[in-house]
């Protein structure tokens, strides 16, 4: 009895281990690699920021203001100027949506808004945009999660501070006529960018 | 027996029955048959033409929404996009607008412009009421203290803005314009460019028609079929002859002797496609060739909503019957043939206003071309297109609607070329004005310019209050 005893349980312990560690093996290499929705809103704020900072220093600050060799204008076809920052980077938002329609897995949103917005229509409207562009603001380096429910879907939305990179930036939409914040000052929180992807409730 | 009793009943309704099926199964299957007794309510004035062609729009039996709007964009797609539409579809894509499209779903074009509903059709087919701006604009008396008091009725009033098209109402635009004189020092419309750039144009058949100019011993029609001397002469004296175009570009095949089969008699508007592919596209948008777009007969003046001459009421509408084949000479193009047609107030005055007198001095040879002003010179407007991705032209926009109504869409194509926005909206709003054919001055306070006046005075402030010199930002 002793014996047999002694003899099942390393063997139970060994099976144990074995098993475990199997399916540890399995839950590390997956077949499919996930990314939580808050690593994909992270990555697309980081490429779409970027993007839009190299156009603004690169093109408009250097040619606009360093050359002052074209203006840059809303009005960009009737004026024959640049197209402003934030134009470019809603025309990639649009340009995006319309492509991602024709595909089944990609479904995102993304728009800029402020709390102190040239067009009235770029205020925050929903909850989450409101607590966040107000959190941003107020929390420098710090993003906004939470998750919405728009037109009967359920959304992730990440809020992100939009800076004044740019010497432009900040210039611009202080003298604009229809502003009505007129001492932001380079480095300054203008706004956010807010992204929204559909998750199942 | 009870049987027999009802026989003769269930017999009669059944034929009857059978009857009203076969004749709507032939009106529906068959393409020229009347198909209107299917129609809900009548089609508005920008489509009754198509009365005939339900599969103009109704392209799919069944595919609801979507399939209409596919079949609007068909149509009019191409002015549906920025800077000719400052309410683009795109703009109502995003999440954070669900809200308002529950009000007004403004993805599709249906719901403000919805057919076979005349009890509701207002003036260019909306269908919503005056004031729907309001769903998605209820703060703009905050927004814009100027706009304090105004009913949302009156946002559409001529001058002030366009759902669709405001090029020449945005509030830049109009303090740009600000102070300018009614008539501008250089009054001339800009000119056609086919023929200058001929060269330039890559698909152009050179290989069959060299540019160079023809005589009568160059004609490549056969013998027999070369027509009365009248014809010879009328095209040895046109642009085609001068640059290389010869009686088969448009006839077909060289009816060379042995071969007159090839032979196209009466070409019709395909024939004028192969080189002037946008000017016929065009004309197949508006009302005047609409109805060959969707493979109909052409439209005759019978068939106009508005007042015609009844010698033409038979005449078919397409390429040469404004320009006349052979001839087609452009100057009788652009008035003769109009006013052939039109009998309404404001083409019978023509004759007596300014423009025509401009006009007659043009094509007399005593002033500068493009000076003078014929109906084509605002219905008609020349327009610079993107021919390619690398190329674009001036052409003459054959689309009689697309600078129709609102009226303000003349503006940047016609009326500025030669006048200042203040006196040209003065014009375009004062219906006395459109009646007369602008004889005399506009007689009306223009309200969109006198905002925009206060305005550009509110900014001068602001930059003086902010000690500033360069008060437009950039």
């Amino acid at each position: 009895m002793k014996t047999m005893k002694s003899k099942t349980l390393p063997g139970l312990i060994a099976a144990a281990t074995i098993t475990a560690a199997g399916v540890a093996i399995a839950d590390a290499t997956g077949d499919e690699a996930k990314v939580s929705v808050k690593v994909m809103a992270d990555a697309l704020h980081l490429v779409m920021d970027s993007d839009r900072s190299v156009y603004t220093k690169k093109i408009v600050n250097r040619l606009v203001k360093k050359e002052k060799v074209i203006k840059a204008s809303e009005h960009f076809e009737d004026d024959k100027a640049l197209v402003l920052p934030a134009q470019m980077f809603r025309f990639g938002s649009e340009l995006a949506m319309k492509r991602a329609e024709k595909m089944e897995d990609v479904e995102f949103s993304y728009t800029l808004q402020s709390l102190w917005p040239i067009n009235k229509q770029n205020a925050p409207k929903t909850d989450a945009e409101k607590e966040g562009l107000k959190y941003v603001a107020e929390n420098k380096g710090k993003n906004y999660y939470a998750t919405e429910k728009l037109g009967g879907k359920t959304y992730f939305t990440a809020v992100y501070a939009d800076t004044g990179v740019a010497p432009v930036c900040v210039s611009c939409h202080n003298k604009h006529p229809d502003t009505p914040k007129k001492d932001f000052k380079l480095g300054d929180v203008m706004g956010g960018v807010v992204i929204r992807i559909p998750i199942d409730s | 027996m009870k049987f027999s009793r009802y026989f003769n009943y269930w017999s009669a309704w059944l034929f009857v029955s059978l009857l009203m099926g076969s004749w709507l199964a032939y009106a529906m299957l068959n393409d020229t048959a009347n198909k209107t007794i299917f129609m809900p309510g009548e089609l508005s004035p920008g489509h009754h033409q198509l009365a005939d062609a339900c599969d103009a729009c109704h392209t799919d039996a069944f595919g609801g929404g979507e399939v209409l709007q596919q079949a609007c964009v068909e149509c009019h797609g191409k002015d549906r996009v920025k800077p000719f539409d400052s309410h683009p579809v795109k703009k109502f894509k995003d999440p954070r607008n669900a809200d308002l499209l529950e009000n007004v779903n403004a993805l599709q074009c249906i719901t403000c412009h919805t057919e076979h509903k005349p009890e509701i059709t207002l003036k260019d087919g909306l269908t919503q009421p005056v004031d729907v701006c309001f769903h998605c604009h209820q703060d703009i008396a905050e927004e814009r203290p100027s706009h304090q008091g105004m009913p949302f009725s009156t946002c559409k009033d001529s001058g002030c803005h366009n759902f669709h098209n405001n090029r020449a109402l945005y509030t830049d635009f109009l303090i740009k314009h600000l102070d300018e004189d009614a008539y501008l020092a250089e009054m001339k419309l800009p000119d056609r460019e086919f023929s200058t750039i001929l060269e330039e144009i890559v698909e152009y058949p050179r290989d069959r028609y060299p540019l160079v100019r023809l005589d009568e011993d160059d004609i490549d029609a056969a013998t027999k079929l070369r027509g009365d001397s009248e014809i010879k002469m009328d095209w040895l004296e046109t642009a085609h002859a001068r640059k290389g175009v010869n009686c088969s570009a448009c006839h077909g095949a060289p009816g060379t002797d042995g071969n007159e089969d090839a032979w196209i008699a009466n070409p019709d508007h395909t024939a004028c496609r192969g080189c002037h592919g946008i000017e016929v596209d065009r004309f197949m948008q508006g009302k005047h060739g609409m109805r060959l777009k969707h493979g109909l007969a052409p439209m005759t003046p019978a068939q106009a909503q508005l007042s015609m001459k009844q010698d033409s009421s038979h005449n078919e509408l397409t390429c040469t019957s404004c320009h006349g084949a052979h001839r087609f000479d452009v100057n009788e193009a652009a008035v003769e043939a109009c006013l052939g047609c039109h009998d309404d107030g404001h083409s019978l005055a023509y004759r007596q206003s300014p423009h025509y007198e401009l006009w007659q001095k043009e094509i007399g040879g005593g002033a500068e071309k493009g000076t003078g002003v014929s109906c084509a010179s605002c219905h008609m407007p020349r327009k610079s297109y993107d021919v390619s991705e690398w190329m674009s032209r001036t052409v003459v926009d054959h689309n009689q609607s697309a600078s129709l109504s609102p009226n303000s869409k003349m503006l940047r194509s016609s009326c500025l070329h030669c006048h200042g926005l203040e006196f040209a909206l003065g014009a375009l709003v004062d219906s006395s004005m459109i009646d007369s054919n602008f004889n005399g001055s506009p007689d009306v306070d223009v309200q969109s310019m006198k905002l925009a006046r206060d305005e550009y005075t509110r900014r001068q402030q602001q930059a003086e209050e902010d000690d500033d010199s360069d008060m437009f930002g950039f």
